[in-house]
């Protein structure tokens, strides 16, 4: 493969040559022809000028002959111009294009999570022991009544009638990741995982496949400016269906699913010719404005037969708050906030990087923006955008989230080494792909199973600190700031997240 | 600076001390029994707070609300005045009475006033009851006027509480002088502050009188759940939240005593399941509407209204709680010794379940707890 002009290679394989036994392996698994063999010399070679650095091959060498190190950053330093400008720049001159990423904003920029830190009982309450007394983390997201009314005969005469809401036996769901950006095994393994955990998953926008059918209880459809694979059927079996107006890693602008990936059966769920581009638009050409949102929020509930709660997803941006409060009016029965570490499968990259707002100050800015109003009680709020682990989960819901997406962590779980390369469509490890060839990697047994594993784990630990806090009902943990401290944060920063300072 | 009725330390929880008696036929009963009860757990509480509610002590008065009060100074009763002139007609004003001890120091102005709301201001609150408008004026006082503090603000009962031993505060508000047909009581051991004047228990709201023993884990949920009411948590005590919450549930919105409590301390969800449907939806409908009512952590609570005396625990009993019935009177405390005390020799004696209420209600033709 010819060596880019100018361009260095992100990754340098270093290959033992005591260990490699030329299996060949690692040529075979390699969908950005890294690895070659030469059958004359009877030795394998590698390229490393385009390696994405994803691990395959290194994670199936059985010999362990091969290992990727990131390649030595040959540029004189400059704090202005580092390597990864110098680079941008060489690309962009060569190509004229727009760059792309996939996945989310990978800048070291302040995780917020990690300035703050959770409380603990002693002494004067007692701790509870998960593992010995119960510990509820069910949860349910859609709007609630302000108050519950009895008639003449008291608690036998029941007046309030809760509205359609979905239950959740943990806190955590599985962002939108369509069917297309992602490969068929990688849905179905999420919506099976979310069956067998009594979560859900999300459809994203590209449909519903036939034979997803049956986890349709646990599917939250999605309703997206392309309203790719919508009609009344598509509504009608699921959870909840989500309008997504925004998406975190890249507010402000569509999507577009290349014409390359849309194979048969993508074709048939997203409703689009064979071969054709998807290209979601920016806006919803039917939503300029809230009045129009609330049109659509009530047209999906009609459709519906006001059975199912409808949710609206917008990405954190600056007037967040505001947004979220006028989407709550509007109808909306659970907002679902997407913050600037949230992943995708493309977004250009200075979109990525440069647009939207920390998740955390969004979903305390939103929390209590919804509470001065008195109108937190008219929707749930999930929280998204680059949750990690379970403890950003805990500290989420102490914000005010009733429940949170993961779509990062459970694309890791099921294998995903966040090469970041999502999209050139050569996932090797079956993820983000619709090659055959690629695909068939990804066991959805497996993968199931993994991310059953994942909810499993997490929500033991949520448990665990749950516990240790002294709470044992999820509702006692969620908008309960006073079991959050902050840590390396200024006084603004402190008041925004409506938390106290260590130590007060 | 802030005087010695007030704080901001910041959310306040306490290790402490309850006991409450209750005659259900309304039988005044004197205060000397109930300080002898409390008393008897004295290390239960440190010296930093002690109080007693009393129901029943103005029959003369019984159509006007009795505001208890304390001052800082002269300016913050001036203010707190000012204050209640313009909502109120006030009917009658004394200084609580009081005996000089010598453990007792740093008390603050103590007066209390009986009245009505102004007919006038009535007008201008024309959807409103009387009782709201007591509610803002106590909301307002404790807020935002310096140097003042309501202490209660029901009819025909009044709270008396300060910092000392329940004991000597008992005996410093001469309430051996009074006769009430329900009467609780309060020592405190407040771990996160300092002993402070108002922030000693009971707390009260109109004829709302809450002690309690115990940390509220879920208090900062409730503080904001209750902002959505327009509650402001001046004090920042558990017992305020508690307070609050049994204003909100039982007087705004109206659920009988039993939806209420099961809103504050629900059943686990694994216990749900095998109740019957109809007991399903019902709980269900409270915990998912009422998510931010449920109380966390260790509690056992007492409650009282005109009406009845609750007693009520958290819903995996982390605090004791124990009760007992002999005739018409129903006692509660925090140790069975407080009980022995009252009563030598009850008809039945039990502790409290988890979550499971306790209630007295008062047996007379005006007043029936649904």
């Amino acid at each position: 493969m010819a060596k880019k002009w100018l361009l260095e290679p992100d990754f340098r394989i270093e290959r033992d040559p005591e260990r490699c036994v030329q299996c060949q392996v690692c040529v075979r698994q390699c969908a950005n022809d890294v690895h070659q063999y030469d059958a004359s010399e009877e030795v394998v070679t590698s390229d490393s000028s385009t390696c994405v650095g994803c691990h395959r091959c290194a994670s199936l060498c059985p010999t362990g002959a091969v290992s990727i190190r990131r390649a030595p950053l040959d540029f004189r330093p400059h704090g202005n111009w580092t390597a990864e400008v110098l680079r941008n720049v060489y690309k962009q001159a060569e190509s004229g294009g727009v760059l792309l990423s996939g996945m989310g904003n990978d800048r070291p920029l302040t995780v917020y999570w990690d300035h703050m830190l959770l409380n603990a009982s002693q002494v004067t309450n007692p701790s509870i022991d998960p593992l010995r007394e119960p510990m509820e983390v069910l949860t349910y997201l859609g709007r609630r009544p302000e108050r519950v009314e009895f008639g003449p005969g008291g608690v036998k005469d029941l007046k309030t009638q809760l509205d359609p809401t979905i239950r959740l036996q943990t806190p955590l769901m599985f962002s939108a990741m369509s069917y297309g950006s992602i490969s068929y095994n990688a849905a179905l393994s999420l919506a099976r995982a979310a069956k067998e955990s009594g979560t859900f998953a999300n459809s994203g926008e590209g449909g519903l496949h036939k034979d997803f059918r049956p986890y349709k209880d646990n599917m939250i459809v999605q309703v997206a400016s392309g309203r790719f694979g919508v009609d009344v059927d598509y509504l009608n079996n699921c959870a909840a269906v989500e309008i997504k107006i925004g998406q975190g890693a890249k507010p402000g602008i569509g999507g577009h699913l290349p014409g390359e990936k849309v194979d048969a059966a993508i074709s048939a769920t997203r409703m689009i010719p064979k071969g054709t581009d998807a290209i979601s638009p920016a806006p919803h050409h039917d939503i300029y404005s809230i009045e129009d949102l609330r049109q659509l929020i009530f047209a999906i509930k009609e459709a519906t037969r006001y059975t199912k709660p409808v949710c609206v997803k917008i990405a954190a941006v600056h007037n967040i708050a505001a947004i979220a409060s006028g989407a709550v009016r509007a109808g909306a029965d659970i907002v679902a906030i997407d913050g600037y570490k949230g992943g995708t499968g493309a977004a250009p990259t200075m979109i990525r990087d440069n647009v939207g707002i920390p998740i955390e100050f969004a979903l305390a800015a939103v929390d209590t923006r919804l509470r001065e109003e008195g109108i937190r009680h008219q929707a749930s709020i999930v929280a998204g955008g680059g949750f990690r682990c379970s403890a950003d989960v805990v500290k989420a819901i102490a914000l005010g989230a009733d429940a949170v997406y993961i779509g990062t962590g459970a694309l890791v779980a099921m294998g995903c080494h966040l090469c970041q390369k999502c999209y050139t469509g050569k996932c090797n490890w079956g993820i983000a792909t619709q090659d055959p060839f690629l695909t068939k990697r990804l066991n959805p047994n497996i993968a199931t199973k993994r991310l059953v594993n994942l909810l499993r784990g997490w929500t033991h630990e949520i448990m665990e600190m749950m516990g240790g806090m002294g709470v044992n009902a999820i509702e006692s943990l969620r908008g309960n700031r006073e079991h959050l401290r902050g840590v390396g944060l200024s006084d603004r920063e402190l008041a925004i997240l409506g938390i106290k300072s260590a130590g007060e | 600076m802030l005087g010695n009725i007030r704080t901001d330390w910041g959310h306040d929880s306490a290790g402490c001390a309850i006991c409450g008696m209750m005659s259900e036929s309304g039988r005044p009963m004197g205060g000397e029994t109930i300080i002898r009860a409390i008393a008897n757990m004295h290390d239960r509480s440190n010296g930093l707070g002690g109080g007693f509610a009393a129901y029943g002590i103005y029959p003369d008065r019984a159509d006007q609300y009795a505001l208890h009060m304390m001052y800082d100074d002269a300016a913050g009763k001036a203010a707190g005045e000012r204050a209640i002139d313009v909502h109120c007609v006030v009917h009658h004003v004394e200084p609580i009475p009081t005996r000089a001890l010598e453990c007792i120091r740093n008390r603050p102005i103590l007066f209390r006033y009986f009245v009505t709301v102004k007919p006038e201001i009535m007008k201008l609150h024309y959807d409103e009851t009387e009782d709201d408008v007591i509610v803002h004026l106590v909301m307002s006082i404790n807020e935002k006027v310096e140097g003042a503090f309501v202490v209660s603000s029901g009819k025909n009962m009044g709270i008396f509480k300060g910092v000392g031993y329940p004991e000597d505060i008992g005996n410093f508000f001469r309430l051996d002088e009074y006769s009430a047909y329900l009467w609780t009581a309060h020592g405190r051991f407040p771990t996160n502050t300092t002993g402070w004047w108002g922030g000693a228990h009971p707390f009260g709201l109109l004829d709302w009188s809450v002690v309690h023993n115990g940390e509220i884990s879920s208090y900062g949920i409730n503080r904001r759940y209750l902002m959505n009411f327009g509650y402001h948590c001046a004090l920042q005590t558990d017992t305020e939240v508690i307070t609050y919450l049994f204003d909100l549930l039982m007087r705004r919105h109206a659920l009988p005593l039993e939806a209420a409590c099961t809103a504050m301390a629900p059943p686990f969800w694994t216990q749900v399941e095998r109740m019957d449907e109809e007991r399903q939806r019902l709980i269900r409908t409270l915990r998912v509407i009422y998510g931010g009512a449920l109380i966390n952590g260790p509690f056992s609570v007492l409650v009282a209204r005109r009406d009845c005396m609750i007693g009520f625990n958290d819903r995996i009993k982390l605090r004791p709680m124990a009760a007992a019935r002999k005739d018409d009177t129903l006692y509660i405390a925090s140790e069975e010794a407080a009980i022995r005390i009252m009563c030598r020799k009850p008809d039945t004696l039990w502790h409290a379940d988890g979550g499971v209420p306790i209630v007295g209600r008062l047996k007379t033709a005006d007043a029936a707890v649904a």
